[in-house]
């Protein structure tokens, strides 16, 4: 298996962002389609039919959230999450920069299945070049009568706002994300309601990621069982995977679903640096719980990766080679969870917190193997206790981290302890020396 | 300059009135009267587009702070007090969203910034010597107005060790950088002119050389291209 060029087709060519080349290559076609050859349900029974799941990282099938919204004329909303901030991932950023228009596009294609009228891409402030790619396309697709009321003269109407947060890893967290929106503190909110009622302003929206709208645009261009013929049973379509950390080359590369992890890692990414092999890897961004070496020959699906007890998540593998230590790595993961809690929920405010102060324990030579249960436990009383999954997200790969990897974490505090005894009996006798100086002679 | 640079964790400022009592005397803040406030007029001009653009006027809110903090350097009180008017909305409710989002400030800590990514795949690529480096030769260079501080993973995993100069990202980048990156501020020019993501025909440096044929006897450990997928479990694996 190959690398493949469907989402990223074209993305060798500057000139893509304007609207004329991306039409000359078949743009704004598949959007013609579902105005004018399908009626709405079409398109929607057609992203069913596709198999397509959220790209966004729970997985969920993009047809089925899209026909939870209630039916009827009422205000309905689109909302693009393009806030990607999982450590590890950067593909929405290479689909935004490279090909703004298919996301438009896919943009207009979701509202007619969903029966929105207004839309916003919620982008991460820190990707402000890309924002201002996609300010741009959006006003050419106005231009061009694609955008705005009553599209290309159809009974659709759909606007679309490009909104670019401040900086909160909690607002890609989808409950979040419309707080953001709506100009509060990015508080995640009580599910349910779940937004396909009550969303956005109160009103039923659908929420999707940039990956999951350009697929949206490739699945009604080119049909349902094209789509479906990529993959593998339960995770159809092709799949932008974001590769990083110690590995030669580190990238975005498309492939099917159902690729090895290891022709990812070593075959596409160039494997860790000459003469290191691959102690872990987090196969679905940071959140993910690690896996080990022999886990690179599952196939890289949500199914597999869920029955070997991590998940696929945005699928960005971070790779981490033998010759790294784990302390660091754990407490650097746990201290972004703290950083990023937005302390709304105990479990995940106080756990967060603990965990980094716990993990900073070991390295100062304070910490006892049985820090490990407490930390364990810590953790276990994380998961599934709060609105989001943020805490869970810290809890299952610092769990998994101890998991595997106990002897290591055992040993670094071992080494630790005897290292602060060494310095303290070197600190007393000194202390001690100066004592019997001052003393002076008995 | 903020003093950034020394402890492992990301320094933050306490927010305002972190460390204050309470004052119970205070009148309650109210939304500000529009004909007591000044507010410059592009920015009240920028405001009011901002709260059209949505059905909902608190909706601009984000927005309208980044413009304010472009405007003032910060979020100060003065700045709040600016967009509160212009909305039409509380300075408590303002300042309640500035102290949330990383990228609003409410201390002046720099017209510029360099955000230094030491996320997970950052930290693997030893960003934080990257970081410690730039801080050193800041200080050693003078560099003012300038705000450096350690970031949350920035999206730039594939180009680690990286930082966001004013949004242009930079990398992958070497501690052997920092003395240009500083100057190059100090002095008002593009920071590192090829190595930014948005420069046209940007290339990772491995993307240069073509990478190695996929076959199996330049890598033993892969699956010849095409080849069956193995299960661990699959006890006739095929390798």
């Amino acid at each position: 298996m190959t690398e493949l060029r469907i989402l990223t087709e074209h993305t060798d060519r500057d000139d893509l962002l304007q609207i004329g080349v991306y039409e000359e290559l078949g743009g704004y076609r598949a959007l013609r389609k579902a105005l004018f050859d399908m009626d709405p349900e079409q398109v929607l029974s057609e992203l069913e039919e596709s198999g397509l799941r959220g790209r966004g990282g729970a997985g969920f099938s993009m047809g089925k959230k899209a026909s939870f919204l209630p039916k009827g004329t009422m205000d309905k909303y689109l909302c693009c999450n393009a806030d990607e901030s999982e450590p590890g991932t950067f593909k929405d950023r290479l689909l935004m920069q490279k090909n703004p228009h298919r996301l438009v596009e896919g943009c207009i294609i979701g509202s007619i299945a969903a029966g929105a009228n207004k839309g916003f891409i919620f982008i991460r402030g820190e990707y402000s070049h890309q924002a201002d790619i996609l300010d741009a396309a959006v006003a050419e697709a106005y231009e061009r009568g694609y955008l705005g009321d009553r599209i290309l003269d159809s009974e659709h109407s759909f606007s679309l706002v490009v909104h670019r947060g401040q900086g909160a890893y909690i607002c890609g967290e989808e409950t979040a994300l419309l707080d953001g929106l709506e100009g509060k503190r990015g508080n995640p909110r009580l599910k349910p309601p779940f937004p396909a009622n009550q969303g956005l302003y109160q009103g039923p929206t659908l929420i999707n990621n940039v990956e999951t709208l350009c697929c949206v645009q490739l699945i009604i261009e080119r049909g349902a069982d094209w789509f479906r013929s990529m993959g593998t049973e339960q995770s159809t379509g092709p799949k932008v995977v974001s590769v990083s950390g110690d590995v030669q080359r580190p990238g975005n590369f498309e492939v099917e679903l159902g690729i090895t992890g290891r022709e990812l890692v070593y075959g596409l990414a160039g494997g860790p640096p000459d003469g290191r092999g691959v102690k872990c890897w987090f196969p679905g961004g940071s959140s993910a719980p690690v896996l080990l070496e022999e886990h690179l020959d599952l196939p890289f699906t949500y199914e597999d990766m869920a029955q070997a007890g991590s998940m696929l998540g945005t699928a960005s593998i971070i790779v981490v080679d033998d010759a790294q230590p784990l302390l660091p790595l754990a407490l650097r993961l746990a201290e972004f969870y703290r950083h990023e809690s937005c302390g709304k929920c105990v479990p995940c405010r106080e756990g967060t917190n603990w965990t980094v102060k716990m993990l900073e324990r070991i390295d100062e030579g304070e910490a006892t193997p049985m820090d490990l249960e407490i930390m364990a436990q810590v953790q276990e009383n994380i998961i599934g206790n709060c609105l989001c999954v943020l805490g869970d997200s810290m809890a299952m790969p610092i769990g998994s981290m101890i998991q595997h990897f106990r002897q290591e974490f055992e040993d670094h505090i071992a080494a630790a302890r005897e290292r602060r005894q060494l310095e303290e009996a070197a600190s007393f006798s000194a202390g001690e020396l100066a004592a019997a100086v001052e003393a002076g002679p008995a | 300059m903020q003093a950034a640079g020394d402890e492992g964790a990301l320094q933050q400022p306490l927010p305002p009135g972190w460390d204050e009592a309470v004052d119970l005397e205070a009148e309650p803040a109210v939304v500000p009267d529009p004909v007591e406030v000044e507010v410059p007029s592009e920015l009240r001009a920028e405001i009011e587009g901002l709260m059209t653009k949505y059905p909902d006027r608190h909706s601009a809110t984000l927005p309208a702070l980044s413009a304010a903090q472009r405007l003032h350097g910060s979020c100060s009180p003065a700045a709040i007090r600016q967009v509160a008017a212009v909305m039409q909305v509380t300075p408590a409710y303002l300042s309640s969203v500035v102290t949330f989002y990383d990228m609003l400030r409410a201390e002046p800590t720099g017209s510029r910034y360099i955000y230094v990514c030491t996320s997970v795949s950052c930290h693997l690529s030893n960003a934080k010597a990257v970081h410690d480096a730039i801080w050193e030769e800041a200080r050693d260079q003078g560099l003012e107005d300038v705000e450096i501080r350690q970031f949350e993973c920035l999206g730039g995993c594939d180009m680690a060790p990286m930082a966001s100069v004013d949004g242009r990202y930079v990398g992958p980048l070497g501690e052997d950088d920092a003395p240009e990156i500083v100057s190059a501020l100090k002095e008002g020019r593009t920071v590192l002119p090829g190595r930014s993501l948005e420069d046209p025909g940007y290339k990772l440096p491995w993307d240069e050389s073509p990478r190695p044929p996929l076959d199996a006897t330049a890598h033993p450990d892969i699956h010849p291209a095409g080849g069956t997928v193995v299960h661990p479990d699959n006890e006739e694996l095929d390798r």
